[in-house]
């Protein structure tokens, strides 16, 4: 980036480089994570939820954001990582899913937001096939930043894509 | 234009049905001439919107049938069975083919030529008379060298989807056209609407063209523009200016020169009956207003409670606490009766289902030789639209059935003394936060002998069984039993009683029939008024709060250790005065930390759900209160035992039991109590964590 350019960036607050997509990075243990920031809806801290019966453990319950009911998922238990104890810092990113026919809102636990990166689509890598080592479902690929990787998660997958359909045909 | 086509199609349907309506009310042989007029009207519309938008096929089968009920109102024709019944299926095609359009599919050719057909020929038979008539006029009007033509649109009539372009293009197919645009009227850009017409035009239109037809170039916009149509004669003192002002009608513009009687004949006359007015409003605005109103009671309810606790505190009485907390008190009840109102927008007469019902009659009773009169009550009873879309396939289900396996023929009906015409009878009301919809006959009622044979022979039923005749009656509502004789078309065709109860049960209501061999049956419809608030008793579960539909409620007791019973070591019956039910832990079913699973001095909430009795244990009982229900399934998805979710005065989320729902979670899961051997005492110790 040219001076000019990041001069000008500076002054207007905006970001220039319109190929660049935006992302909303976080960590979960010491891996950085990175969602689509045009699908964030806002970012607060961990309250108490509602617990839904009968359902997966990664699924905390739901809460009320403005009177609507929005399920919270735990990331780290999404991804089979080890628990850990809710902090001060753990936070709740809100999200908008785009899932068959109509979006949801959902909030997804994580350890902490940590910043915003531009990545341009030519520095988005694929993610290797790990084959069964790892479950690659949610991965829309690898960029790096800053020498540091990170992984772009593709959330319209994250309440997993069976379950999903699955509440999709009961409704039609 | 898509937008336009969204309110033609549903204009053309309640059209469709307002014909409908009309055509089965009309009284052969002395047709009340607003009737026709009526019908007329709402086919003339359908015709035009349809032409309009280009879907030419319904425009030219609607223009036949148009052309039957023009000669009908100007009582060339007699209304005869025979052409109502041709009408009605004319209905019934307009409707298929605008099905079509909607939706996409294809056109059952056939049929719309068939019919198409029909009309045709039935107007051929006596078309003689017609001729004349507009021979008659025609010979008045073609005698010219051509017309002038004044069309002012109105600004608003760009927006139904007219096109003046279009009509000036008709004109200019008839004759030689000169135009002049009178721009006069058009504002300065940055005020242009593009939606609002601003041009008029002056036509000058040369040739030997018979007024008919350019009036029918207009036929669609008459109420939406000042025209004057007056001929280019010479002698033009004698000319007779016509005016078509703003009417409210749809009447078509067919009014000959130098005859002022017919002119009046067509004057616009308003539709009779109590229409109230109303606005067309997407059912989304309406929702979101209802959420709103949710939000706004939740925050009353949280400022009350606020209110109540300060109130309660001594140290501040003082008359502007007293103040406040008359203004919360006022804040609550006007909070109530805007939540009454709104809910009361989404409410419509349950006529709007019942409608359906006199054509289905009408259809059925000749199909099958029987006759049928029906009586419907309480069509002013108002519920949720929801509610009423969803009811719709059920009532008409039972109807059918009615019909088909309730009224007798006409020569079994006298056999057994009674009138030769059934009754149906559909009466509707309210009770308590319920609406009540019973559907009676005065057929032969169940065969309950017939019912249990076949009950027995698919095996339902044990062959030394006995039931009660009320068991007996509700086998009817088992999948797989159907006892008519022979498979007609009308029912008995696999989709049978039991979707009935299903689709009613998923609104949350409930369908029992009691009936008299020999006498009739009754089906009693009970279901929410609406889906989107409702009364509920607030319980403790495992430290959560769930609530508890009010209407599911029959009592609250404290479970007597000596009224427990256990059968097979596993499933926990109470016994509830003379009856036995299921003791169904809400800890357990959802799975939930177990604090203790000692029943004895806990408390039960006896529920029912779809006619079953069960006993809910849970760990306190709270307050009561009407809560907004939200879904689970907007971002989530449906979890089985939940009917969805509301917010608490204080914010935060609760549950709200599905209680049939967990009663068939109870059911399947097999009773997940603790497997615990039976104490003499009834006690069991708690070992139910491999259970879990």
């Amino acid at each position: 980036m040219t001076t000019p350019a990041t001069e000008l960036n500076s002054i207007i607050g905006a970001e220039l480089d319109s190929d660049a997509d935006q992302f909303l990075t976080f960590v979960l243990g010491a891996e950085e994570y990175g969602v689509d920031i045009l699908r964030v809806q806002e970012i607060k801290g961990w309250d108490s939820v509602t617990p839904i019966p009968n359902t997966p453990e990664y699924i905390k319950g739901v809460i009320n954001l403005r009177g609507t009911i929005v399920p919270i998922i735990d990331l780290r238990q999404r991804f089979n990582m080890p628990e850990v104890e809710y902090g001060p810092i753990t936070v709740v990113i809100v999200l908008k899913i785009e899932c068959a026919d109509r979006d949801r809102i959902m909030g997804i636990v994580v350890d902490g937001v940590s910043d915003v990166y531009d990545v341009p689509p030519e520095e988005m890598k694929d993610a290797p096939d790990f084959g069964s080592v790892v479950d690659t479902e949610f991965v829309r690929g690898l960029a790096t930043v800053d020498e540091k990787m990170i992984i772009i998660l593709d959330i319209d997958h994250l309440l997993s894509g069976s379950e999903m359909q699955a509440t999709d045909q009961l409704a039609e | 234009m898509q937008q336009f086509h969204q309110t033609f199609f549903e204009e053309s349907f309640e059209g469709l049905d307002i014909m409908e309506n009309e055509l089965l009310n009309l009284d052969v042989g002395n047709a009340d001439n607003e009737s026709i007029n009526t019908i007329f009207r709402s086919a003339h519309s359908i015709k035009g919107g349809s032409g309009t938008f280009g879907f030419t096929a319904i425009a030219e089968f609607t223009h036949v049938a148009e052309t039957l009920l023009d000669e009908m109102r100007d009582g060339v024709r007699q209304v005869t069975q025979e052409s109502v019944d041709l009408l009605l299926k004319s209905v019934d095609v307009m409707r298929d083919m605008l099905t079509v359009y909607k939706d996409g599919g294809d056109m059952d050719a056939d049929n719309i030529a068939t019919v198409q057909k029909e009309l045709e020929d039935m107007l051929g038979a006596e078309n003689a008379p017609q001729e004349i008539t507009n021979s008659d006029s025609a010979t008045d009007d073609t005698a010219l060298t051509g017309w002038h033509i004044s069309f002012h649109p109105h600004v608003e009539m760009l927006r139904t989807g007219n096109d003046p372009v279009r009509m000036i293009k008709a004109l200019g197919e008839l004759g030689d056209i000169s135009i002049v645009a009178d721009i006069t009227a058009l504002p300065a850009f940055a005020d242009l609407n593009p939606e609002d017409s601003f041009l008029s035009w002056e036509i000058t239109l040369t040739g030997d063209i018979n007024k008919d037809d350019v009036v029918e170039v207009f036929d669609w916009v008459e109420d939406e523009c000042d025209l004057d149509i007056h001929p280019l004669a010479a002698d033009s003192g004698t000319t007779i200016v016509e005016t078509q002002q703003t009417t409210n009608n749809a009447l078509p513009a067919t009014p000959s020169v130098g005859a002022p009687a017919q002119v009046t004949k067509q004057a616009p006359t308003k539709k009779g009956g109590g229409e109230a007015a109303s606005i067309r409003v997407g059912i989304d605005k309406v929702d979101e207003i209802i959420n709103l109103v949710g939000e706004l009671v939740i925050t009353q309810s949280m400022l009350g409670q606020i209110g109540g606790e300060i109130g309660s505190d001594e140290s501040h009485n003082s008359s502007r606490m007293e103040k406040l907390l008359e203004g919360l008190a006022q804040l609550e009840r006007n909070t109530r009766e805007i939540q009454e109102s709104v809910m009361r927008i989404r409410m419509l007469p349950i006529s709007f289902v019942f409608s359906r019902v006199p054509r289905l009659v009408h259809d059925l009773s000749s199909k099958l030789d029987k006759k049928v009169e029906l009586v419907t009550i309480g069509e002013g009873t108002e519920l949720d639209k929801t509610v009423m879309e969803k009811i719709g396939d059920p009532m008409v289900h039972l109807v059918r059935n009615a019909l088909d396996h309730g009224i007798e023929t006409p020569a079994e009906r006298l056999a057994a003394g009674k009138s030769e015409t059934g009754t149906l009878t559909l009466n509707a009301y309210h009770k308590g936060g319920s609406i009540i919809i019973e559907l009676s006959d005065d057929g032969a009622g169940i065969n309950k002998a017939g019912v249990l044979n076949k009950a027995r022979t698919n095996g339902l039923v044990g062959e030394n069984e006995t039931l009660s005749d009320d068991a007996i009656n509700d086998l009817i509502f088992h999948p797989g039993l159907s006892t008519a004789e022979t498979l007609s078309d009308v029912s008995g065709r696999g989709v049978g009683m039991d979707v009935v109860r299903k689709n009613i049960k998923s609104l949350g209501g409930s369908v029992r029939v009691d009936s008299t061999e020999g006498k009739g049956a009754t089906f009693t419809i009970q279901l929410p008024l609406t889906l989107a608030i409702l009364d509920g008793q607030l319980v403790k579960v495992a430290n959560e709060t769930f609530i508890v539909p009010l209407v599911s409620i029959i009592e609250s007791i404290q479970v007597k250790s000596e009224n427990l019973n256990r059968i097979a070591g596993k499933a926990d019956l109470y016994k509830l005065r003379d009856e036995y039910i299921p003791v169904i832990r809400a800890d357990h079913i959802f799975g939930m930390n177990k604090s203790h699973s000692e029943l004895n001095d806990r408390l039960m909430v006896v529920v029912e759900g779809d006619g079953k009795k069960a006993g809910v244990i849970v760990d306190d009982l709270l307050a009561q209160q009407q809560v907004v229900i939200k879904s689970l399934e907007t971002n989530y998805q449906r979890v089985d035992g939940l009917s969805g979710a509301t917010i608490l005065g204080d914010g935060t989320v609760a549950l709200i039991l599905d209680i049939p729902g967990i009663i068939d979670m109870y059911k399947e899961k097999g009773a997940p109590v603790p497997p615990a051997p039976v104490n003499p005492d009834g006690k069991d110790p708690d070992i139910a964590d491999e259970a879990a």
